[in-house]
């Protein structure tokens, strides 16, 4: 049977987290009541005119550098016409061509152990259209306070240069916009949140037969809002893909929109005619030129990047690469570690803590790290707690959830819920010795030399404690007592 | 006293020496064009009480003895530069009723040395013509015979500035709009330097050839109007950063040692004996004044006409786009969807010269066809740039025709487009190389005059002035009415 390869392209937008839009001095900021933040150019009234916002300028700069492209030293501005209600100029402010802000750049990513250097070829600057909304009956409304937003067009390539790859999985691909988004929320431009859809991903997807050189025809998908439809999408169209091959049927040149309820795409438009948007270069404005120097500049204020924190991670605080790579995945989790770190000095069991037990709450509450009620020093706290034996290693899982859940102080919840681990003999013996009065033939089996029963005896004591005891004292009256009943 | 055939300055003395009151001064150009507006139909919209609540505050201001050049001075804007609450129209049905939420800022730079705005003056729609007659709303005529065409498309604010109804207008240049209806109507007009006059609020038709400018009656309102208009504007990023001089202090009748170059390539396209000869005379008359003048060869300049019919419906094309019916302006009625609405008010709203210019400007930027004409049409500009700049390092101005011919008849050249874009062929090589230039009456052919063409480098507005001034003072066609 014929096998195919994936190949998979992703086209990224970022609004950029600028006060201003790209062209005006309106606000960027998302919401707000429908057409109350426009003005003459965003609402491109005729007449009106563009002027570039430098910050917007700044941050795709940074976003370049950080993704190791280089910068075009003189960068220009194009025009994309077409015709939709949402675009007031019919046309949009792009960068077309061989002059976007930042080229030939590249994202590192692991998947299963293995590292590949996913290569970009693009990193543009654009303007972001107005919202459609569609009413009841057959009317339309158009909010245009998106409009003139900034955006940033990241692309990779296809084929790669040398020494580069492209991203051949639906794992790769999530852990490309994994990493892609750890990048840019670490400098700031952008914050990362793919169900707002201040960062939306377009992977383009097709399947070639193994040991062809062309690419096959390739479908482009939308709707992905979330790092979970990114991988189910992309596995669910490289699936179809490979079904309409095997049958000898062909791929359509289309555009399809992943529904996340029923878990398939649907076909949204033809893209078998090219569109002809009809590029040419923005009159209204001059040319961005990049003095090396300035460039310089912004490659030396740029902050640690997620793949520097994790390398420091690996090597000065010993955390194994798996889990340097989540917990900088993400700069709220990476300078929660840092923090916690800092405060405790036990860097392997903050890790532990974070991997297990914060990780699965954050994803079974749906709660972003930095909305989170728990701090640092709540974790410090009860790393403390159990380090002087006040609580159990298991008792802590309690505490971590209450903690988290309510944002209280480990020694609060402690003490309100009588957690604190029973240390004292005195208190537990006459506790011990109801056990073994009541399993008179457990004692006798054990007696004869059956120690695996001793740890039915020991559930049993920490059953009456409620989990508090302190289990190597348990252990160890047990045995006192079971002599004495020899 | 006849107020409204005023120049500027003498107004201005006037007003400042208290003898008029703008009211009064308002009044008679009102009265001007209620009397003979209907036979040059310069105004779309004429802004009267505007205009007189504009005056009354710069008789304040005059009273408060602050009376700057252009204070309560009565001035026309063509119907292409956004005037808040005031119809601007481009003089297109997609615009009919469009009124501006914002002052384009020239007229806000008005506004602020109280300047008096007496209307918005019609013009070839979209600034797409050198006649006004593809105007969508009606013809404008030529105050020296209203059987001829006042040129375009600037042509209400230069037949309005000839016939007296107003002191003087703003004109916008992408091709020559200012300069070619200037010299039919026997005006001055110049264009100034790309980026010297802020575009913001100019309804887009080229973007990197139009510009604003001034239509006077002289040359020294030229310069007084440019003192108010250019500069720098954070607005628009291709507005230039250089300070801007007194333009009046270049009004100086003097050409002692100026260097004139005469492309002969301006000579020979279609160009009229009358208006050829009055060229040479106005030449010789520089060089009695003594200039030095040498007949000098830009070959380039030829490709003029072809690159500007490819690069301005380019821009247009992508410019006139956003007149989709959605926000604003026409909106075709009974459409069952949004496309359908927006074919349908584009069909409806725009007239067959802006169609095609449309239908010009798609194709020329077309995937397939780009290269053999956009970029094609931008290399030669840039060579064509760099001749004319070869030519300013031996001139110091070079000077032209402006037009061809005199003012032709409405209707004559509708049916003949090739014959009407030649008109353009001396103006047109100033806006591809973003120079300034500008047009003065230089003589007449059957009551009809005709304009000589000034040509500076860049930026150098101060020597085109000071030729033209040096010119006018030595003539008096600048003097003559028209009989209306």
């Amino acid at each position: 049977m014929q096998e195919y390869e994936p190949i998979i392209g992703m086209e990224v937008h970022a609004e950029l987290l600028t006060e201003s839009k790209m062209f005006c001095g309106c606000t960027a900021e998302f919401g707000g009541e429908p057409n109350t933040r426009c003005c003459p150019v965003c609402l491109g009234l005729p007449g009106s005119l563009p002027v570039i916002n430098v910050k917007a300028v700044q941050y795709v700069v940074k976003a370049a550098l950080a993704l190791n492209c280089s910068i075009t030293p003189n960068s220009i501005f194009h025009r994309k016409n077409y015709f939709y209600p949402d675009l007031p100029k019919g046309y949009q402010i792009s960068q077309y061509g061989d002059t976007p802000i930042g080229q030939h750049g590249w994202v590192q990513i692991t998947v299963n152990g293995a590292t590949k250097k996913i290569a970009i070829r693009r990193v543009h600057l654009e303007e972001d259209t107005g919202k459609l909304l569609h009413v009841e009956g057959d009317r339309s409304h158009i909010d245009y306070n998106r409009g003139g937003v900034p955006l940033m067009e990241i692309v990779t390539q296809n084929p790669p240069p040398p020494g580069l790859d492209q991203i051949q999985s639906a794992e790769e691909a999530k852990e490309y916009l994994v990493r892609l988004r750890a990048i840019l929320t670490y400098i700031g431009v952008n914050d990362g949140k793919l169900e707002e859809g201040s960062l939306r991903c377009e992977p383009n997807i097709s399947l070639r037969p193994v040991g062809q050189i062309e690419f096959g025809v390739k479908t482009e998908l939308k709707n992905l809002n979330s790092f979970r439809a990114v991988l189910r999408g992309i596995e669910y169209e490289l699936e179809r893909q490979e079904k309409v091959l095997l049958k000898g049927g062909k791929i359509v040149h289309e555009t399809r929109r992943w529904d996340d309820v029923r878990g398939a795409t649907a076909s949204m438009r033809s893209k078998e005619f090219e569109q002809e948007y009809r590029y040419f270069p923005e009159p209204d404005l001059t040319p961005l030129r990049f003095d090396a120097q300035w460039v310089e500049e912004q490659r030396k204020a740029l902050p640690e990047l997620p793949d520097q924190r994790k390398r420091r991670f690996i090597e000065e605080l010993g955390i194994p690469e798996y889990d340097a790579e989540i917990l900088t995945d993400s700069r709220p989790m990476a300078e929660f570690f840092e923090e916690a770190v800092k405060l405790s000095a036990d860097a392997k069991s903050v890790s532990n803590w974070m991997m297990g037990d914060l990780l699965r709450l954050l994803n079974a509450t749906g709660t972003e790290m930095e909305q989170s009620k728990l701090t640092p020093s709540h974790l410090t706290e009860m790393l403390n707690l159990i380090g002087k034996g006040t609580i159990s290693g298991k008792i802590a899982k309690t505490v971590f959830e209450e903690m988290f859940g309510t944002g209280r102080r480990a020694s609060e919840i402690v003490e309100k819920l009588g957690l604190t681990q029973i240390t004292d003999e005195s208190e537990l013996i006459p506790i011990i010795n109801q056990v073994l009065d009541e399993n008179p033939r457990i004692v006798q089996d054990v007696l004869g030399g059956k120690d695996k029963s001793l740890a039915f005896l020991v559930g049993q004591t920490m059953r009456y404690t409620k989990g508090r005891a302190n289990p190597p004292l348990v252990n160890r009256l047990l045995r006192e007592r079971l002599e004495s009943r020899r | 006293m006849d107020l409204a055939g005023l120049t500027v300055k003498a107004a201005h003395e006037l007003l400042k020496s208290r003898q008029v009151t703008s009211r009064e001064l308002t009044e008679a150009v009102l009265r001007r064009i209620e009397s003979v507006d209907d036979k040059t139909k310069a105004y779309v919209t004429v802004t009267s009480d505007i205009a007189l609540r504009q005056a009354d505050a710069a008789d304040k201001r005059i009273a408060s003895g602050d009376a700057a050049p252009l204070t309560g001075i009565p001035i026309a804007i063509k119907d292409n530069m956004c005037t808040r609450g005031v119809l601007t129209t481009c003089s297109s049905r997609i615009l009919y009723n469009y009124k501006p939420v914002y002052d384009a800022t020239v007229v806000e730079r008005l506004a602020a040395v109280n300047a008096v705005m007496v209307g918005k003056t019609n013009l070839d729609e979209f600034a797409m013509g050198s006649s006004t007659e593809n105007s969508g709303f009606f013809a404008s005529r030529n105050p020296w015979d209203t059987e001829k065409a006042p040129g375009g498309s600037s042509g209400g604010s230069a037949s309005a500035v000839a016939a007296d109804e107003c002191l003087a207008a703003l004109g916008s240049d992408t091709g020559g709009s200012i300069r070619q209806p200037a010299s039919f109507c026997g005006v001055t007009g110049m264009k100034p330097t790309y980026g010297r006059v802020s575009r913001y609020g100019l309804v887009a038709f080229a973007s990197s050839l139009d510009q604003i400018g001034p239509i006077t009656k002289d040359v020294t309102d030229t310069a007084l109007l440019l003192n108010v208009i250019s500069g720098k504007d954070p607005r628009d990023s291709t507005s230039l950063d250089v300070p801007v001089p007194d333009y009046t202090k270049s009004l100086a009748p003097d050409v002692k040692g100026i260097k004139i170059g005469v492309p002969k390539e301006l000579f020979g396209m279609g160009t009229a004996p009358e208006v050829a000869s009055a060229v040479w005379d106005a030449v010789k008359l520089l060089a009695g004044l003594g200039a030095e003048w040498k007949e000098t060869s830009t070959p380039s300049v030829e490709y003029g006409l072809p690159v500007y019919y490819i690069i301005a419906p380019s821009e247009a094309s992508s410019n006139l786009a956003r007149y989709d019916g959605v926000r604003y302006g026409l909106r075709s009625k009974d459409s069952p969807d949004p496309i359908t609405m927006l074919m349908k008010t584009r069909e409806e709203g725009f007239g067959a010269e802006v169609k095609q210019r449309i239908m010009i400007g798609t194709y020329a930027l077309s995937a397939g066809y780009y290269d053999a004409y956009y970029l094609k049409a931008q290399k030669v500009r840039t060579l064509l740039r760099r001749d004319i700049e070869r030519a300013f390092e031996e001139f110091d101005v070079l000077v032209t025709p402006t037009s061809p011919t005199v003012a032709f008849g409405l209707g004559e050249r509708v049916d003949d487009p090739l014959a009407m874009k030649l008109s353009d062929v001396c103006t047109i090589p100033a806006n591809l190389a973003g120079i300034p230039a500008i047009s003065v009456p230089c003589g007449f052919h059957n009551g009809l005059p005709i304009g000589l063409q000034i040509m500076a480098p860049g930026l150098g507005e101060e020597i085109a002035l000071r030729v033209a001034y040096a010119f006018e003072q030595n003539t008096d066609y600048h003097k003559q009415k028209p009989n209306l």
